[in-house]
C-alpha cells in the first residue's frame, strides 16, 4: 500500500500526466551543466525579484489611489499610515533597482560566455525584450508617485515621441491622453504599470525559459554538453536541475535577500539613486527642479540622447540613437563572429572590445546622473563645450563601435583549442 | 503529399473567407480600445484662455500662469534686457524668427507685441521641461559671453531673453509664443488673439 502523499499523488497522475512530465522536464530531469559559476546566479534571482515585485505591487495598489489630486498624498499615507506600508513600498521601489542589477549581471554573464550564440538566439532575443518591457514597466511605475522626477520624467519620455517626423506630435498626444503630462496619463500608466506590462512579461519569461529548455544551458566554458552523453542519453557533464541548482540558487537567494534586506533597512533610497529627492515634492506642472536625470538604470541612455546634437531643427537623431541603442543587442548573435563562446578560450581582440564596452557603459551610467556641465568646460579652443557633453560623445561613438565593428574583430580573432569536456 | 490533394477547395475557400472577415471584424472591434487613448472631451475643453494681470509687474520681473497645463511666462524686459538680445543675435541659431514658433505678430526682433513685455511658453523646445530664468547676474555659472537668458536644467539648453535658442543647444527651435493679446495696457489675454474675445 502506498503512502497518503504518493497515493494523492497517484490520483492526480493518471488523471493529469502533463503535470509529472512538466515537472521531470523542467525539474528534475533538466540536465545542466555541472560546472555553473557564479555568474549564473542572476537568471533565477531575476525570477525571485519578479515574484518580490508582484506580490509587494500587489498590497501596494490596495492603498494606492490612480488619481493626479490624490496620488502623491496616498503613496505618503502607504509610508506613514499604513501598517508595515513603509517597508511595502521600499520593498517595491528597492526590488526595481534590485531588478535592473540582477538583469544587467545576467546579460553581462551572457556577453562573457557567448550565452546568445548559436543554438541559443532565440533564448537572447526573448531575453532582451523582457529587458525593454522591464523599462517599460519601471518607466510607468516611475510615474504613479506622482512626483517632481515622476511628472518631469514622463514629460521628457513622452515628449521623444513627439520628435518622431510627421506623426510624432499626435503620438504623444495619443500616450498621454492629454496635451501635457494630466490625470489621464496617470491613469492609464496606472493599468499598464500593475496588469498589461506585468502579463506580458510573465509570458516572456516562461517562453524564455522553455526556449532555453529546449537547447540546454550554456556554461563558463561554452560547450555544449549534448554532444557527450552517457548509455541512457544523460549529458556526461551535465547534472539534474532539481536538486542541484534549486539547491544552489537557494544559496543565492539567501545572499541576496541578506544584501536586499540591508539595502531596505538603512539606505532605501540609496542616496538618491533608487528614489530621488525630487520625487518627494509633489508634482508641479510649472516648475521643472533645477536638476533632472532619470532613474540609474536608464541613465547610459540617456547620456546617449543628450549627447546627440539636433539636426534639421529637430532632436529626433538623439532618439534615434538612444533607441538604436537598445535595438542593437537583437542584432547580437549575427554581429559576433567567432564560433567559440567563452571568454575563457576567446583571443584578445574580444576581451579588450568587452572591457571597454563595461566601461564605456558605466561611464555613461554615471554622466547620465549628473548634470552637463559637471566637468566644467573646455577653453576656447574647445568652442567652450562642456567636458562632460564631449566625454558623452565620445563614449557614445564607442558603445556603437563595439557592436559596429564586432563582425571584423571577432573574425580576426585569435581564439585558443576549446576543450571537449567541461572544465570545474 | 497525398493529404494535400483531398483538400476540399470550396471548404478551404471558406475558412479563409470566415478568418479574413473574422480578421477585419477584430481591427474594427479595436477601434474603440485605441480610440479611448484620444484626450476626452474634458481633457479638449481644459483649453480655454486665461487673463494675467500685468499691472504690477516691475521691469525685470517675470510672472508665470498656467494656461492649458503649461506655464506661461510673461517677462517684462528692462532697456538693459533689450540690449542683451541684441547682441545674442550672432550667438542664436534662428535670429530672425523664421521658423513659426510664434503668431505672425510676434515675428519681430524682440519676439513681442510691445517691446516691454515678452510672452513664451514656458517649455523647452527639445523635450518639455520647463527652463529658468538665468540674467546677467548668473554669468559666474552660464559663461562671460551670457547677455541673460533662459536655461534648461534637464539637458542645458539656452534661450535669450527673447526665447531664441542658443547655438549648440539640443532644443533645436525658438521657445514657442503662444497667441495673445493685450485686453487693456494692464491685462493680457493668453490663448486667444481676437480683440474683445
Amino acid at each position: 500500500m502506498a503512502t497518503p502523499i504518493a497515493a494523492v499523488w497517484n490520483w492526480i497522475d493518471e488523471r493529469m500526466p502533463t503535470l509529472g512530465e512538466e515537472y521531470r522536464k523542467h525539474m528534475s530531469e533538466y540536465y545542466a551543466p555541472k560546472n555553473f559559476n557564479f555568474w549564473y546566479y542572476f537568471g533565477a534571482m531575476s525570477m525571485l525579484v519578479l515574484v518580490i515585485q508582484i506580490a509587494s505591487g500587489i498590497f501596494l495598489t490596495m492603498n494606492y489611489k490612480p488619481d493626479a489630486a490624490l496620488a502623491f498624498g496616498s503613496v505618503e499615507y502607504i509610508m506613514r499610515d499604513v501598517p508595515g506600508g513603509w517597508i511595502i513600498r521600499y520593498i517595491h521601489s528597492t526590488g526595481a533597482s534590485m531588478f535592473f542589477i540582477v538583469v544587467y549581471l545576467h546579460m553581462f554573464r551572457a556577453l562573457l560566455y557567448g550565452s546568445y550564440k548559436k543554438p541559443r538566439e532565440l533564448v537572447w532575443i526573448f531575453g532582451v525584450i523582457i529587458y525593454l518591457c522591464l523599462m517599460a514597466e519601471a518607466f510607468f511605475g516611475y510615474l504613479l508617485p506622482w512626483g517632481q522626477m515622476s511628472y518631469w520624467g514622463a514629460q521628457v519620455i513622452v515628449n521623444l515621441f513627439s520628435s518622431v517626423p510627421f506623426i510624432g506630435p499626435d503620438l504623444s498626444v495619443l500616450i498621454r491622453g492629454d496635451y501635457v503630462v494630466s490625470d489621464a496619463t496617470l491613469n492609464r500608466f496606472f493599468a499598464l504599470h500593475v496588469i498589461a506590462v506585468p502579463l506580458v512579461l510573465i509570458g516572456l519569461v516562461a517562453a524564455h525559459i522553455l526556449a532555453l529548455h529546449d537547447v540546454g544551458s550554456n556554461n563558463p566554458d561554452g560547450i555544449e554538453i549534448k554532444k557527450n552523453k552517457d548509455a541512457n542519453g544523460r549529458p556526461l557533464d551535465g547534472i539534474p536541475f532539481h536538486p542541484y541548482y534549486t539547491v544552489k540558487d537557494a544559496a543565492g537567494a539567501v545572499i541576496f535577500l541578506a544584501v536586499f534586506s540591508a539595502i531596505l533597512f538603512f539606505v532605501p533610497e540609496m542616496g538618491g539613486y533608487f528614489l530621488e529627492y525630487n520625487n518627494f515634492i509633489p508634482a508641479d506642472p510649472l516648475k521643472t527642479p533645477p536638476h533632472i536625470a532619470p532613474v540609474w538604470y536608464f541613465t547610459p541612455y540617456y547620456s546617449i540622447l543628450r549627447a546627440v546634437p539636433p539636426l534639421f531643427n529637430s532632436q529626433f537623431p538623439g532618439v534615434m540613437a538612444m533607441g538604436l541603442a537598445t535595438m542593437i543587442l537583437f542584432l547580437l548573435p549575427w554581429l559576433d563572429r567567432d564560433p567559440v563562446k567563452s571568454i575563457r578560450y576567446r583571443g584578445g581582440y574580444f576581451k579588450t572590445a568587452l572591457a571597454i564596452f563595461v566601461v564605456t557603459f558605466l561611464i555613461l551610467g554615471y554622466l547620465g546622473t549628473e548634470p552637463t556641465n559637471v566637468w566644467g568646460q573646455f577653453g576656447a579652443w574647445m568652442g567652450n563645450a562642456d567636458r562632460a557633453t564631449v566625454a558623452a560623445r565620445v563614449f557614445t561613438v564607442l558603445y556603437f563601435a563595439f557592436f559596429i565593428l564586432m563582425p571584423w574583430y571577432t573574425a580576426l580573432d585569435k581564439s585558443k583549442p576549446v576543450p571537449d569536456r567541461v572544465t570545474m | 503529399m497525398s493529404q494535400q490533394e483531398k483538400v476540399d477547395k470550396a471548404r478551404r475557400n471558406l475558412v479563409v473567407a470566415t478568418s479574413v472577415a473574422g480578421g477585419l471584424a477584430s481591427v474594427g472591434a479595436a477601434v474603440p480600445f485605441a480610440a479611448s487613448w484620444m484626450p476626452s472631451e474634458r481633457a479638449k475643453a481644459a483649453g480655454a484662455p486665461v487673463e494675467a494681470d500685468i499691472s504690477r509687474l516691475a521691469p525685470g520681473e517675470m510672472q508665470v500662469v498656467e494656461w492649458r497645463g503649461k506655464p506661461v511666462w510673461i517677462l517684462r524686459r528692462t532697456k538693459e534686457m533689450l540690449e542683451g538680445i541684441k547682441k545674442s543675435d550672432p550667438m542664436v541659431s534662428d535670429p530672425k524668427s523664421d521658423v513659426p514658433q510664434q503668431p505672425e505678430y510676434a515675428k519681430n526682433e524682440f519676439r513681442s507685441i510691445k517691446e516691454e513685455y515678452v510672452v513664451l511658453e514656458g517649455v523647452c523646445t527639445h523635450l518639455g521641461c520647463s527652463p529658468q530664468i538665468k540674467t546677467v547676474e548668473a554669468r559666474a555659472e552660464m559663461g562671460e559671453s551670457w547677455e541673460g537668458g533662459f536655461y534648461c536644467p534637464c539637458h542645458g539648453s539656452k534661450f535669450d531673453l527673447a526665447g531664441r535658442v542658443y547655438k549648440g543647444s539640443p532644443a533645436p527651435i525658438n521657445l514657442p509664443v503662444p497667441p495673445y493679446t493685450f485686453v487693456s495696457d494692464g491685462t493680457i489675454l493668453i490663448g486667444d488673439d481676437k480683440k474683445g474675445a
